[in-house]
Parts: C-alpha cells; structure tokens; sequence
C-alpha cells in the first residue's frame, strides 16, 4: 500500500514536472478540463442539447457582459482591493447612454443619426473611467478601504440611475447601438468569422515562433519542438473549430430574408440559411482580454500592479507610485464596466434601472474561480475569461435541464466555494 | 575622520528625525570611505534603522546635512538616493515575492523594448550575469521568489544593487534571517563588493557579524551617537559596553553617577 502511494507520489512529481519543463500553465490547463467536463456531462445530461452551434452560440454571447469585468477585477483583487460597485456602475452608465441617445443626442443629431452609437459608446466609456477614478482616488489617497468605498459605490450609482429616470425604462435604443449587444443581427456573418479565425491561427503561429527565437538570442533552454506545436495544433483547432461551430448557428428566417432583401438576394423555396458567427459582443470580449492580458503582462503598469499586490513596501521602496498605480486600477475598472454597460443595454435594447444588478458577485466570482488568490499578488486575465465561461456554462446547462433558479443559485455557491478550496488545496501543496 | 584617505563617500553630519515629539535621531554624525564597511549597532530603538533611511531615502530627516563625495545633497525619496548611487538592501528584504527574480532586480527601473513592452528576456539575460558572478548556483529565474530560501532571496536583493552600480550600500540586518550557511554565503559577498571598492553601511544586532566585516563601528544609543570606534583598536566587550552604557570604553562613568 505504502509504495503504491509512494510510486503515485513519484509519477505526480515527474508528472508536474514534465509540465513545469513546457512552461504551461497548469492552473488554466486544470480549468480547461473542468470546463471540458461540464460541457460534456451537461450534453449527455440534456439529451445532446447543450453541445449545439444555437447553445454554444448563446452562451458565448451571455458570458461576454460579465467576462469583459472580470479581467478588470483581477487586477483589482490582485492589488489586495475589491470592487463592490461594478454592477451598480453598469446600471448607471447604461441609464445614461440609454437617456443620452433617445433624448438630447437624438435631439441634437436627430434621430438616427450614424454617429449617435458612437458618442453613446464613447459617453459610456468616460463615464465608467470617471466613476471609478473617483473611487480610486478615495481609496488611494484619502485611505478608506476599497470594500466600503465601493460599498458605498453600489449604493450610490444604482440610487442616481434610479434618479435618471424616476426607475422608468427608457427604449427603444439607436438601431446601430443595439448590433453592440448581439441581438438578431448583431453577429459578423461566416467570412469575417472565418477572417478572425484566420488572425487568430497567424498569431498564435507567430508567437510561438518569436518566443522561441527571443529565447534562443539569449541562449536559454527551447521548450521541446513538439510541445510548441502540440500548443499550435490545439489553439488552432479550437478556433476554428469553434468558429466552425458558430457559423453553423443561422439567423432566424424572418431576420434571413431581410438580409436576403437587402443584398438583393433570391429567396429561394427551400429557405436560405445565413450564418450568424461571431456575435459582436465576444467580439469585444475577445478584443478586451487580449488587450487586458497585453496591459497585465507586457507593461510597466501590470507589472507594478502584481508587486503592489505581493509587497505593497518593496513596490514604495522599489521607488513605484503606489498610490497612482492603485487609481488607475480602478478607473481601469470602471473603464470596463462601461463597456459591460453598452453590451447589456444594446442587448436589453433599453436601459433599465436595475441592470446589472448582482453582477458584481459573478464578476468577483469568476476572477476567483478563475484563479485569482484574494490574499492579492496572483491571478491571470485568460483564467478570469474562463472562469466566466464556466460559471455560465453551469447556469445555462442548468437552464437546459429545467433546474429551477434557486437550485441553480445553490449549485454556483457550491461550485464557487469548492474551486477556491481545491485551489487552495494545490496552492499550499505546491509551496511545500 | 583621517585625511589621507580623500573626500568621504558619504557624510551625513548632524543628522535630526523625531517622531512626534521624540527624537529617534538626535544630533548624530557618521561618515563612510570607499571600499570601507562602518557597521553602525545599537539596541532596539537606538536609532539605527531610521538614521539610514534618511540617505535611502525611504523617510527624509528633518535636519542635517549628507554629502556624497563631498557635494551636499538633498534625498527626499528612494528614486533620487538611488540617483546618487545609494542601494539599499532592507530588513525584511523587499521583495515581492509572487513574481520572479528578474521582476524583481528590476522592479521600478524594468528593462524596455522599443515597444513600450517589457523586455523580459534581456531582464532574465542580465540576472543570469549578475548572479553568476554573485552566486553562482542560483539557478530559478523564473519561478517567484517566495519559493526561493532565505539566502538566495537574499542574493537577488544584493544582485539588485549590485547590477544597477551601486557605489553606497545599505545594509540593514541582512543576515538576521539566514542560516548559518547562508550567513556565511552573504559575508563572502560583502567581502567581494568591498574589494570592488564600494563603501558600505552594515546595521546590525549581532556583534560576530560586525567584528567579522566592518572597518569601523558607529555605536548609537537612545538615538544619539554614542562614538565611533576602529575595529581592530577594541575589543567585542569594549562595544558591549558602548551600546548598553552609551558611553566610550574607558570613559570614566560619566553622566550616569554624577548625582
């Protein structure tokens, strides 16, 4: 018995080893899996509903709103501070841009205008860096701590979006604005899909090739040829396998011949089937965690943002200005939350007062399921992506199922509680 | 001090620092030549810590004057201390311990591509050197220094100030959280960076480290300057006596019977 344990602690070691010797990232293998799991017990589960281009597609589009946040809040956990307000900020600045475009823009422009989505997207935008300046700026220099300011925040902002409107709904939106929250024709069609895909595979080639010849310059040990090109080969056929799959969800037949109309197309007996794609708001999520994870890796500010988290002294002693650094996190925040606001208005087509609501819990949620220690210092972009992918392929399998809502609230605390545990789990027995 | 020696590296004359109405600095005067170790000891709350941050810059003094090769100069933070030459190696090692050695050497003054990126790779390629001269089985470069031991932790902050040329050198208690082993690997790196001429301020409670390093020992008691002894012209008890009765050796008791 002792040796059979003492062999499978052996084969762990080699095992993890092998994988510390490819440079990958086991945490974000590990949740890889997981999400592997779920997708398949979820479709043998729902009778082979759950795996289907119109699923896929849908669960792609409802992860963007709190996906795009939860790169934001890694950043903020990763500093040791917590966002509490994200939510209520959605609500606010998708009040204000709903108002801002059916009323005085509208007015101004008149209504219809081509560059009303604009200005409503770039309003949205200041608005949401502004607010969460102000809190960073409270926090940062006036010392009050990140949970009460932003506690504070939540109650604030929802209060003033109420404020707005007197709490009524404000619709229908600027025609353009609501193609941002992937409504029927809010999807970029198969051939710029496929044109995605095609920038995707080109990019992952071309980065692990300039890995490998930044690390031979400098002489350090090569990852194996094979492991690179597993890596390749994998990346490569989830993106276009998963375009593949979203190109096969085709837009409803009245949306169709609309389209078919406008082309000037010949709506043919048997119907015509128009692939919808990539919906424009994962478009944007893919966009904001790219750029995300360029800004938490590749920059100066990412950097000093980790130290800041692992050491806030030696960060000061290290001559970093914490406290400027600890604003544009959360204005950065903010930033973010604004774009949550345009995807979740655009796709309400209509601003509500209570939009958002919650969403700082699935936003906090997803950054921890997805990796990010609350202790600060650690935590990744893509794990944060993930982890929202995962949270809400557990909600919309459950939805498949028929689970009624309370139980499906039960099971995400649970998984939620669970993920930390069995993280902290490997954590603790990693450092020994 | 002795004249033949050149202008002192660093002098900090009449240096003053109160907290709130006590004075943790009082009136005291040190100085430091190159290739020269001047270990500066005291009790608890003597003052030590806080005279030396006044030229790291970490917490400016109120009053006084530091020189670095005899021009005056005023520090207000770490980033013009370090403008001057001046590394500090502190206590609890500063280190950010979730991210890797490299990160950290480099931490504030990070190596940058012409692209605004960070240039990880030429950070790695200069730590590597650095540590190859410094301690040479150093060998996770990429991995976060919390899972490094408390000696090689401790050379990454030294390869900190080694790499970016430091010619002043802070010390404060840098062996107070190694082993044995490890002590002796830090003493032989101060051994090293004085041969290579740069002048270096070692804070420390423990009197084997000081009579093993230093050229001079400073002694601070209750924040003023007790005296400033040469190494080889006293014995341990001599500086036992200096830090527990705050007076010279040989000094016939002095202010404490008077009455």
């Amino acid at each position: 018995m002792s040796t059979t344990s003492e062999e499978a602690k052996q084969e762990r070691r080699s095992s993890s080893k092998l994988l510390q010797s490819l440079d990958i990232d086991t945490r974000l293998l590990g949740m890889l899996g997981l999400l592997v799991v779920i997708w398949i017990l979820f479709h043998i589960l729902s009778g082979g509903t759950f795996l289907t281009p119109r699923n896929l597609w849908n669960l792609s589009v409802q992860t963007a709103s709190v996906a795009v946040m939860a790169t934001g809040m890694v950043l903020v956990i990763v500093t040791r501070n917590i966002d509490l307000s994200v939510g209520a900020i959605v609500g606010v600045v998708g009040m204000l841009i709903a108002i801002a475009q059916t009323g005085w823009l509208a007015d101004w422009l008149g209504l219809g205008h081509p560059a009303i989505w604009i200005l409503a997207v770039a309003l949205a935008l200041v608005a949401g860096t502004f607010v969460g300046w102000i809190q960073g700026l409270i926090i940062a220099y006036v010392g009050v701590p990140s949970f009460i300011v932003t506690l504070g925040g939540l109650l604030v902002w929802r209060g003033i979006a109420w404020w707005f409107n007197g709490g009524q709904t404000v619709a229908p939106l600027d025609p353009t604005f609501q193609l941002l929250g992937g409504g029927s024709r809010g999807s970029i069609g198969a051939g710029w899909s496929w044109f995605i895909a095609a920038l995707a595979v080109i990019g992952i080639s071309f980065s692990l090739v300039n890995s490998r010849r930044q690390r031979r310059r400098f002489g350090f040990k090569l990852r194996p040829l094979w492991a690179d090109t597993a890596i390749g080969a994998v990346g490569t056929a989830v993106v276009l396998g998963g375009v593949f799959f979203l190109n096969r969800y085709y837009l409803p037949v009245s949306v169709a011949m609309e389209v078919a109309e406008e082309k000037g197309l010949e709506w043919p007996p048997e119907g015509l089937e128009i692939s919808r794609g990539i919906a424009i708001p994962v478009l944007i999520l893919i966009g904001v965690t790219l750029l995300m994870g360029f800004i938490a890796t590749r920059r100066r500010f990412g950097r000093y943002v980790f130290a800041l988290g692992g050491n806030p002294d030696a960060a000061e002693l290290g001559g970093i200005n914490t406290k400027r650094t600890l604003v544009k996190v959360f204005a950065l925040m903010g930033l973010l939350a604004g774009v949550s606001a345009v995807i979740g208005t655009a796709r309400l087509n209509a601003g509500v007062t209570s939009l958002g609501t919650l969403q700082e819990l699935y936003v906090i949620a997803a950054a921890v399921i997805g990796g990010t220690s609350l202790a600060g210092g650690v935590g990744t972009i893509p794990g944060a992506v993930l982890g929202a992918l995962v949270m809400q392929s557990l909600q919309s399998g459950m939805v498949l199922l028929g689970v009624d809502a309370p139980l499906q609230d039960i099971v995400v605390g649970v998984v939620l509680v669970a993920a930390v545990a069995v993280d902290s789990y490997y954590r603790r027995r990693a450092e020994t | 001090m002795s004249d033949e020696r050149g202008t002192p590296l660093v002098e900090m004359n009449h240096m003053n620092v109160s907290f709130g109405g006590v004075h943790a600095v009082e009136d005291v005067s040190v100085d430091l030549y190159p290739g020269e170790v001047v270990a500066i000891v005291g009790g608890n709350g003597a003052g030590k810590t806080t005279l030396i941050r006044c030229l790291s810059g970490a917490h400016p003094g109120e009053s006084g004057e530091i020189k670095i090769n005899g021009q005056a100069v005023a520090i207000t933070n770490p980033i013009e201390a370090m403008g001057f030459g001046v590394e500090t190696i502190y206590q609890t090692l500063a280190l950010a311990d979730n991210i890797d050695a490299p990160s950290n050497m480099f931490l504030g003054r990070e190596l940058m591509t012409r692209w605004g990126t960070l240039d990880d790779k030429a950070m790695e390629q200069a730590t590597r050197e650095v540590m190859g001269r410094l301690n040479p089985r150093f060998l996770n470069f990429r991995v976060p220094v919390k899972s490094l031991s408390g000696g090689q932790r401790q050379s990454v902050a030294i390869a900190r100030a080694v790499h970016f040329n430091a010619k002043i050198l802070i010390m404060d208690e840098p062996t107070a959280a190694l082993g044995p082993a490890e002590t002796e690997q830090v003493r032989e790196l101060i051994r090293q960076l004085k041969a290579e001429g740069i002048g270096i301020f070692l804070i420390s409670h423990d009197i084997h480290d000081v009579f093993d390093m230093a050229d001079r020992i400073s002694v601070m008691a209750q924040g003023k300057l007790v005296g400033t002894v040469i190494k080889d012209e006293v014995t341990k008890d001599d500086v036992l006596t200096m830090i527990i009765a705050g007076r010279m050796p040989g000094e016939v008791d002095g202010d404490l019977d008077l009455h």
